[in-house]
């Protein structure tokens, strides 16, 4: 019986992400519906904005502590939290599915004999039973998964469970822990930020180009476009392996799948893998002189025409109204 | 140095989705299966490793059926030197992909491993994770750029935003990401010689599973949206739209 529930804190430069907000969130609804308890960890060194998890519903957060883990490694974070969670007794684990998360969970399920789950979307409480619902072929498809073995870890996709404040909450009991030997086997030395401004793994709002743009010089009009919107830079598959787009920006099967509030598709025609990545976007918007191009299938709102007046015009007039 | 590259068997990717009629996998009829994507980023930077080393062996090892073996041989082609069928008709959940993979991996003494950074079929992307955990490997995900010095590893691995730089050691697991290399074309003669190449085939472990698929499904569908205009005077309505209906601006 799931009985203690564990969210697992993203951090990073000392601050708990958004998404890990989103995994102790998921954790408190579980519990309420399992009639179980919500705990959450968190592991680093200094964290500035600890006292904000009583926001969601969480009650106790344990802080697992040595300035060794104030940057994420992958045998110092599962040590740590393998460790605590097994003499803590957890059944239940949630963690967001970010690139922390998915290397995370897969490990502490090795060490907590736990199965596994993840990227989840959904999930559906009877009882004692839970079904997962998961993306498989990059969203083509979805499966319900359930999980057999007595301890559970799954990981759940940013961005589709809120992280919801619950009104009147008492504030966390916060438990520091001071982690002894960190394992730095695999240790991560430096970041090299990437160009673009925001990634589409994270951002609310993307603007994709495609083919349809004709050359890596037209390009200053999608980063225009996004600039305006705060969004995120996006490429189809096409132009990334043409070379005029970094591989990061890359949206569809082989490349990230997505689900912001809005998707802006300029010059994209919609190959089946591109549809695949990104049509659970909250609105979709098309911008395509080929009327009958399949983007328009999954497009809430279309222009079916240059994107190279459209493109522009829409640039200034969201200057326009951000004014 | 014994060099082991896992690869996977999927459908292509431009495969339309349909369910099969157990509800629980997808409608093989028509699907035409190819080697993992991401698992040819794997072979190439193996041959690579190889080449840049000047000796060792490359072997490659694949879970699944009898049709397996037209990815295997896919990898030969490029170069591998010998390959590996762990035969199970079985659909294994992840951690019963990685049990078999560990445990051939630990019996081959392969001290570096790559993989795909997933399969694009069930799109876990923790198998490599998984099966370091089990045998107590290094593992880097998501791996861009890859340098190794002796026994010293300095990886690049795709993570939000940017790119961690990992320093480790052998034994590691590398999974690999679009962008790390440009994987090579088969030649004829590799070809040639990869038909001759024989494929051994082993029984993995038997394996109880984690977890079990209920059903699959396809998303619910997307109503066709609105046709705005069709020049740049649509803009402005396009805009209230987005700010006054979506409320996503």
């Amino acid at each position: 019986m799931t009985n203690k529930i564990l969210a697992v804190l993203e951090q990073r430069e000392g601050q708990i992400k958004r998404f890990g907000f989103e995994a102790a969130s998921a954790a408190a609804n579980l519990a309420k519906e399992l009639n179980a308890s919500a705990e959450a960890v968190v592991v680093g060194n200094e964290i500035s904005n600890i006292n904000e998890i009583s926001k969601f519903g969480i009650t106790k957060v344990y802080h697992l502590k040595n300035p060794d883990l104030a940057i994420y490694s992958s045998t110092g974070y599962t040590d740590a939290i393998s460790g605590f969670a097994n003499e803590a007794g957890y059944n239940l684990v949630v963690i967001s599915n970010t690139a922390l998360g998915k290397d995370l969970a897969p490990r502490l399920a090795v060490r907590l004999n736990a199965s596994c789950v993840v990227d989840c979307i959904k999930f559906n409480v009877s009882g004692n039973d839970i079904v997962f619902t998961r993306p498989t072929y990059a969203g083509k498809a979805l499966i319900d998964v359930k999980l057999l073995s007595e301890k559970k870890i799954i990981t759940i996709r940013p961005n589709v469970f809120k992280a919801e404040v619950v009104e009147n909450a008492s504030p966390a009991e916060i438990d520091v822990k001071e982690i002894a030997d960190v394992n730095l086997k695999c240790k991560v030395v430096s970041f090299k930020k990437s160009e673009g401004k925001l990634d589409v793994a994270e951002a609310d709002i993307i603007v994709s180009g495609g083919r349809g743009m004709k050359g890596p010089e037209n390009f200053h009009l999608i980063e225009e476009l996004a600039d305006s919107l705060g969004a995120a830079v996006g490429a189809s598959r096409a132009v990334v392996d043409a070379g005029w787009r970094p591989h990061n920006e890359q949206v569809g099967q082989t490349g990230k799948t997505v689900s912001p509030s809005l998707y802006v598709a300029c010059g994209i025609s919609g190959a089946i893998q591109h549809l695949a990545g990104m049509s659970s976007s909250k609105y979709i918007v098309a911008i395509n002189k080929d009327k009958d191009a399949p983007i328009f299938s999954v497009a809430d709102y279309g222009i079916t025409g240059d994107v190279f007046e459209i493109i522009p015009a829409l640039t200034a007039e969201i200057k326009k109204i951000k004014q | 140095m014994k060099i082991v590259v896992c690869v996977s068997h999927v459908p292509d990717t431009a495969t339309r989705i349909k369910v099969g009629s157990d509800g629980k996998t997808i409608d093989p009829s028509g699907v035409t299966y190819i080697i993992n994507p991401y698992d040819e980023y794997a072979v190439e930077e193996a041959l690579k490793t190889k080449e840049k080393i000047g000796s060792g062996e490359v072997n490659v090892i694949s879970l699944g059926s009898e049709h397996n073996k037209e990815t295997i041989r896919k990898a030969l082609a490029m170069g591998a030197d010998g390959g590996i069928l762990l035969k199970d008709d079985t659909l294994r959940d992840s951690i019963g992909v990685a049990k078999a993979l560990a445990e051939e991996i630990k019996s081959s003494g392969a001290q570096l491993v790559f993989m795909g950074k997933q399969s694009v079929d069930y799109d876990n992307s923790i198998v490599g994770q998984l099966t370091a955990e089990l045998i107590g490997y290094n593992c880097v995900p998501v791996c861009v750029k890859l340098d190794m010095d002796g026994d010293k590893i300095t990886a690049e691995r795709e993570i939000e935003g940017g790119r961690e730089i990992i320093e480790t050691s052998l034994p590691v697991i590398i999974t690999c990401q679009k962008g790390l290399n440009e994987p090579r074309y088969a030649s004829l003669k590799g070809i040639m010689a990869a038909k001759k190449k024989t494929i051994e085939e082993k029984t993995p472990e038997p394996y109880s599973p984690t977890s079990e698929i209920i059903k699959i499904h396809l998303p619910p569908g997307k109503q066709p949206g609105r046709i705005v205009g069709s020049d740049a005077s649509a803009v402005p309505e396009l805009v209230k739209l987005l700010k006054e209906e979506a409320k996503v601006i």
